[in-house]
């Protein structure tokens, strides 16, 4: 099966079991570069799909925690060649399907001829682009397809239906709905509107839905159950492992294991 | 997305530009410009794409922003005959006094105009950047004017060095945030703002300052501030006895310079300049001479020309005027810099301070650091053209600057 359809079917198997399949998120080389493996393998054994973060210096889609890691990674000299350098070398392979989150400049300055392939030999089944909006990304999709790598369509509260139809029937991999407006990582409850917005976005997609964006603690996902195939956990995952705490066992807690 | 461009094309291109094809239904101008944005601004930009167009040639939004520049802002500014720097220089020198418009530079064209449009499209706040301090000036001005509450994001190092323009824009009712995060200048200004847009793109509307960001923004600044060169054409044929030879104008993201140039881009025997920042000199992070040095890149909403590094990290900038330490520019400017119709270059920090001193001195006029970059350039290019017909945008006034200047031209002085 091409690459993004590996991550369908790795969230498709955890909601399978009852609960929503968690899509971690980690900012590669944060907090030290020399623990990026490590902490990669730890993340993707307790998750079921990993988003590792290119850092860039102007993420204007992120709150201040990706922020920090980003600029702390950037210091330490992480780039997007040193990052597939280290995931092509990982072994063992992750079960984990793994996709990078990256603004678009990074992926523009690598090449978007060379991208794919380099991408697909790093075992990167997708992309997340946040400032690559639907009506930009034909020629990136395009070139991605050619190596089975998928590209993550995002949808929020104020897409309007139709393009909320557009936008699904293209999304690859996951549909990421973005709970709330604002940038990432500020805690925010789970109202009923809400829920009948992923209940929208679920009505017209045809792969698994994740939400993202203030996700932080066991009540959201628990309240979330039922309404999305998966839950995106990026800033307050950043934080543990900035604290130096262990990430299996917060994300345990969040699947209301631990 | 071609960075480099064949002869044919810069021609072909020139021409749709001429043709006022540009920006085109994707909002670009040519391979430049485009809208690259989280998801949740796209409804948003759509909006303000179909207010722009309702509103923009509205005879009634028209009337009405007509009289705000004439009656508020004090339109048309004046042209000034630089008599000393004529003799000085060897050639006829004109000034464009957009230092004289209300609050102290060309930046106030633009944003009564969007308040206005804010207002017409049921706007509940106005988030503002500003790096210089002379955007968030006037827009704190215009929502004054039109009863907007006004949040302006500014870097914490430009809070330091525009100490003035942050008293202002408090008295004017404005609230001012410091960005501490970023590079603490303009483009962590910007990022914040677009933050701030976000997480409420329905009642929140974005002011932005010059011709950069996602489309519509770089078509609707430029239409704002295309008055400074319509009146200057029009001037320069009644004072001067005939169009300029020569225009320069300063270029940071690139207002003054497009609202000066764009009504000038049909009349192909004037020569246009666009004078970047050198700053400290050429090495990456020593200046902001983004068109003069950088590569293409998305950075902000827009493909334009990027200081970036080889893995598309932005780079620092110097320069010693905050109005221009960006690394990008308007993805217009882009254009008419690979179709040849403009030429861009760049003036040093300490060029640029001596120009603004052989001003004063001269013709009894502080200009702003960013408008003395024009000049500096303008007086080499007097060298080798004596005898012709040079226009300057002086866009904007010194007075802000003073505690840079204290820092540098006044150092040493009792």
């Amino acid at each position: 099966m091409a690459g993004h359809e590996s991550i369908g079917a790795a969230i498709r198997a955890a909601a399978a079991r009852g609960e929503p399949a968690l899509v971690a998120y980690l900012t590669a080389g944060f907090p030290k570069r020399e623990r990026f493996r490590a902490d990669l393998a730890a993340v993707a054994a307790a998750a079921d799909v990993v988003e590792i973060g290119v850092p860039f210096t102007d993420p204007m889609a992120d709150g201040m925690t990706i922020q920090r890691a980003s600029h702390a990674a950037l210091a330490q000299g992480v780039t997007l060649p040193w990052i597939l350098a280290e995931l092509a070398a990982l072994s063992p392979r992750p079960k984990a399907p793994l996709l990078l989150m990256s603004y678009l400049n990074p992926l523009l300055a690598f090449g978007l001829e060379r991208l794919p392939s380099a991408a697909r030999a790093a075992g990167v089944a997708g992309f997340i682009v946040p400032d690559l909006p639907f009506e930009e990304c034909g020629e990136l999709k395009a070139a991605l397809e050619a190596e089975g790598v998928g590209l993550v369509q995002m949808v929020t509260p104020v897409t309007p239906p139709e393009r909320l139809a557009t936008l699904c029937a293209a999304g690859q991999g996951f549909i990421y709905a973005v709970t709330m407006t604002g940038t990432t990582g500020k805690s925010v409850a789970v109202p009923d509107d809400v829920l009948g917005y992923l209940a929208r976005v679920r009505a017209v997609a045809t792969i698994p839905v994740c939400a993202g964006f203030g996700i932080r603690a066991r009540e959201q996902v628990a309240r979330l159950k039922g309404s999305v195939d998966g839950v995106v956990v990026g800033s307050a995952l950043v934080e543990v492992l900035e604290r130096g705490e262990d990430p299996a066992r917060f994300l345990g807690a969040l699947r209301g294991a631990g | 997305m071609a960075t480099a461009m064949k002869t044919a094309d810069a021609g072909a291109l020139l021409a749709q530009e001429i043709a006022g094809e540009f920006p085109d239904r994707r909002g670009r101008f040519g391979p430049f410009g485009g809208r690259y944005v989280p998801e949740t601004l796209v409804p948003a930009l759509d909006r303000l794409e179909a207010g722009v167009h309702r509103w923009l040639k509205d005879p009634a939004f028209v009337a009405e922003l007509e009289h705000e520049l004439a009656t508020w802002v004090g339109r048309p500014t004046p042209l000034t005959h630089a008599r000393t720097l004529s003799a000085r220089w060897g050639a006829q020198v004109y000034l464009k006094r957009e230092d004289l418009a209300h609050t102290g530079a060309h930046k106030i064209n633009n944003a009564i105009g969007q308040a206005l449009l804010a207002k017409r499209l049921g706007a509940r706040r106005i988030v503002a950047e500003t790096g210089a301090g002379q955007h968030g000036v006037a827009s704190a001005a215009a929502c004054a004017r039109l009863g907007l509450p006004c949040t302006v994001y500014m870097g914490a190092i430009d809070t330091e060095r525009q100490a003035p323009n942050v008293g202002r824009m408090k008295l004017l009712g404005a609230t001012v945030v410091p960005v501490t995060g970023g590079d603490q200048t303009l483009r962590a200004a910007i990022d914040e703002a677009l933050r701030d847009w976000v997480a409420d793109p329905d009642g929140t509307y974005y002011l932005i300052g010059s011709v950069v960001g996602p489309h519509p923004y770089p078509y609707l600044v430029r239409e704002l501030q295309t008055v400074i060169g319509r009146e200057a054409r029009a001037q320069m044929a009644r004072q001067a006895g005939g169009l300029p030879h020569a225009v320069f104008a300063c270029v940071g993201g690139g207002s003054n310079s497009m609202g000066m140039f764009h009504p000038f881009v049909a009349d192909r025997d004037v020569a246009l300049v666009g004078v970047e920042a050198g700053g400290r000199g050429a090495k990456l992070g020593d200046n902001s001479a983004t068109l003069t040095l950088g590569r293409p890149g998305v950075l902000q909403g827009a493909y334009s020309m990027l200081l970036q590094d080889e893995h598309g990290q932005i780079q620092e900038t110097h320069s010693v005027s905050a109005g221009l330490d960006y690394p990008g520019v308007g993805p217009e400017h882009s254009l008419l810099q690979a179709t040849g119709r403009v030429q861009y270059e760049y003036a040093t920090d300490d060029e640029s301070l001596e120009a603004l001193a052989e001003c004063c001195a001269a013709e009894g006029i502080i200009t702003a650091i960013e408008s003395a970059h024009a000049f500096a350039s303008a007086r080499k290019w007097a060298a080798t053209h004596p005898g012709s017909r040079i226009l300057i945008c002086l866009s904007g006034r010194g007075d802000k600057d003073m505690p840079t200047l204290q820092k540098t031209l006044l150092k040493g002085q009792a």
